[in-house]
């Protein structure tokens, strides 16, 4: 059924028509409403039976998830940013114990400095995790990959991180296909747990394993989640049959054939991608781009099958890897390997900067031109970033950078509006 | 709005303060474009919510899924909840020529010193309401989000009483949802009325 509604209640929505058996979950902007959504759907009963379980930081949401999980129990929670940080070491745990719990993430960058803002460094911080790793480019696409990550997450017996803008789709209003409960269990069937703690047939889940055999075991995850690359396509299919529309998938290209100039991106910077890729095919350019909605496990065929017949490779992300350039641009550089294709990493939008259609216009048509550098910051404002290393340079005590370039900006605390309102041509 | 043929894609811009319902009049326009058959795409400027603080809005209304995820930076519509803003914030910043103007004001637009910047502009866009007055009346709490909603459909057609209406239901309930539905009434009327003075003068 057609609805207008937030991105936030679209997701829990569609969470509760999975079942979910445990939810657990400490709240965090910009999650917050998932989590709040589905309390109030099981507070009032019409999600049941389903135990909602306040805990006291994210450590203890994922601790407690690890533990509904291994108990047998469909188990859901849900972070972002700092909380995915702290909650890391179970993050770890819950992936090495083979236990098929589904977390959305609510991309927010990584402090300090503090920001509340969408980016994707949180999520990618985890990419080593041993979980999988989706990113939904629209409302409708999170809603859906929800459902299709509890089938996946039980079948490998792997967890799995639906990954989803903070703000720019956790916040949004839009339009979204909300499926029925009926559609949803005729996709998804009833949790078998591979391994389950249970009283009358004891196991032990955890064991101390030593160099003997770390490594063995070790292997099997990685190539539990390879696995992931064979059934997600069926799955996607199988998703079109039951509810009607194409969600979910490996990668998706756009305008691709014959494009010298592809743009790799994931998440919601995707469509305002291709509303500039059309201005600019319109023009005569030669530019197509390629989604890349799984993250982890790497589809490394995939990506090299859609980037091979490009001259150029322009990997814009919402990420920063401090000392090398891009995440998602290195890994996109492994799958190209051996090939004469040159690779520029942009970093853009990071911290909730607006990623607008005139500069990526800008960049685009620089990039067709191979006048752009390896590594790219969209939109860096170089005046004040030399204004604070000339500081650095002739002042011992040069302070806080942060607080520093604050001033010089003369930014209003939340005043991304006001600026955005300033910036406007 | 005039041409339904023609129409592209409208971007509504709602300036506003922590407290005014600015966020939930940017998801209740989404929703009665929605009831209208359309694709709308409502989202804040997420900037950290403070009573008082100076917050944006946006709204999206076009015939095709909406990809593009950018601020609205040239709104062919500009809803201000909060006059006194505009010595605070350029909320007119990048506003398209002839763009829908309405304020919620008790003055006109030349009492708010805006006499020069409207000059050439299209007198039908152009539209002052006392929406806090307004809701005060009927809502009996100082939130002008509603009535400028309803305001905003007489002002630029773009969206139906009728699918106000439906999102006033949608977002609130039993008295609330009352008062807010005779406050969009009242506004409705109150523009409509306005605007046929204007294109009588």
């Amino acid at each position: 059924m057609l609805k207008q509604m937030e991105g936030s209640r679209a997701v829990a929505e569609a969470v509760a028509l999975c079942r979910p058996e445990v939810i657990c979950a400490y709240p965090i902007s910009p999650q917050t409403h998932i989590v709040e959504a589905l309390g109030e759907l099981v507070k009032d009963g019409s999600l049941a039976p389903c135990e909602f379980i306040n805990v006291e930081s994210e450590f203890a949401a994922m601790s407690v998830a690890i533990g509904s999980s291994a108990a047998g129990a469909r188990t859901y929670t849900a972070t972002a940013s700092q909380g995915l940080l702290f909650m890391a070491e179970a993050v770890y745990n819950a992936s090495g114990l083979g236990l098929p719990i589904v977390m959305t993430v609510a991309n927010r960058a990584i402090g300090a400095p503090i920001n509340i803002w969408n980016d994707h460094t949180d999520a990618l911080s985890q990419r080593d995790s041993g979980w999988l790793q989706m990113f939904a480019e629209t409302n409708q696409e999170a809603l859906d990959l929800h459902i299709q990550a509890f089938r996946l997450a039980e079948e490998l017996s792997l967890p799995i991180m639906v990954c989803m803008d903070g703000f720019i789709l956790t916040h949004a209003y839009e339009r979204v296909d909300m499926p029925t409960q009926e559609q949803v269990d005729a996709y998804l069937p009833r949790y078998e747990p591979r391994q389950v703690l249970d009283p009358t047939e004891p196991v032990s889940i955890g064991a101390m394993v030593g160099p003997e055999a770390f490594m063995e075991v070790r292997y099997l995850a990685h190539a539990k989640q390879m696995e992931a690359l064979k059934l997600i396509p069926g799955y996607a299919a199988e998703f079109r049959e039951v509810f009607g529309r194409e969600s979910g998938g490996l990668v998706h290209t756009y305008k691709a054939d014959d494009a010298e100039t592809m743009i790799v991106a994931m998440g919601s910077v995707l469509g305002t991608i291709k509303d500039v890729i059309d201005e600019m095919r319109d023009a005569g350019h030669k530019v197509g781009v390629l989604g890349i909605t799984l993250f982890r496990p790497f589809p490394i065929a995939q990506v090299r099958a859609a980037l091979q017949g490009a001259q150029r490779v322009v990997v814009l992300e919402k990420s920063l890897a401090v000392g090398l350039g891009g995440i998602l641009a290195t890994n996109v550089r492994m799958a190209l390997s051996a090939l004469p294709i040159d690779v520029y990493t942009v970093v853009a939008g990071i911290g909730g900067r607006p990623i607008t259609k005139r500069s990526l216009h800008a960049l685009f048509r620089k990039a067709e031109k191979d006048d752009i550098d390896p590594v790219t910051f969209l939109d860096l404002n170089r005046e004040v970033v030399d204004k604070q290393m000339a500081r650095e340079r002739n002042t011992r005590r040069s302070g806080p950078a942060a607080e520093a370039i604050l001033r010089d900006i003369g930014a209003q605390f939340g005043g991304i509006a006001a600026k955005v309102a300033q910036e406007a041509p | 709005m005039e041409d339904k043929e023609e129409f592209g894609m409208f971007q509504v811009r709602i300036h506003g303060r922590g407290g005014q319902g600015v966020v939930t009049a940017a998801e209740m326009l989404s929703i009665a474009a929605f009831e209208e058959g359309r694709h709308a795409q409502a989202f804040p400027s997420f900037g950290s919510e403070r009573t008082g603080a100076p917050v944006v809005a946006f709204c999206r209304i076009a015939d095709r899924e909406i990809r593009l995820r950018e601020p609205i930076m040239e709104p062919d519509a500009l809803i201000i909840q909060d006059p006194t803003l505009l010595h605070q914030v350029d909320v007119f910043a990048g506003t398209k020529r002839d763009a829908y103007l309405l304020i919620n004001t008790t003055k006109s637009f030349e009492q708010l010193g805006l006499a020069d910047f409207v000059r050439n502009h299209s007198a039908a866009h152009l539209c002052t309401l006392p929406a806090t007055e307004i809701a005060l009346k009927h809502v009996g709490r100082p939130v002008p989000n509603v009535p400028l909603l309803g305001g905003f459909a007489a002002l630029s057609g773009l969206i139906r009483l009728e699918s106000v209406v439906m999102a006033i239901n949608d977002k609130f309930a039993g008295k609330v949802a009352a008062g807010n539905i005779a406050a969009a009434t009242e506004a409705f009327d109150l523009v409509r009325t306005k605007m046929e003075e204007t294109a009588n003068a």
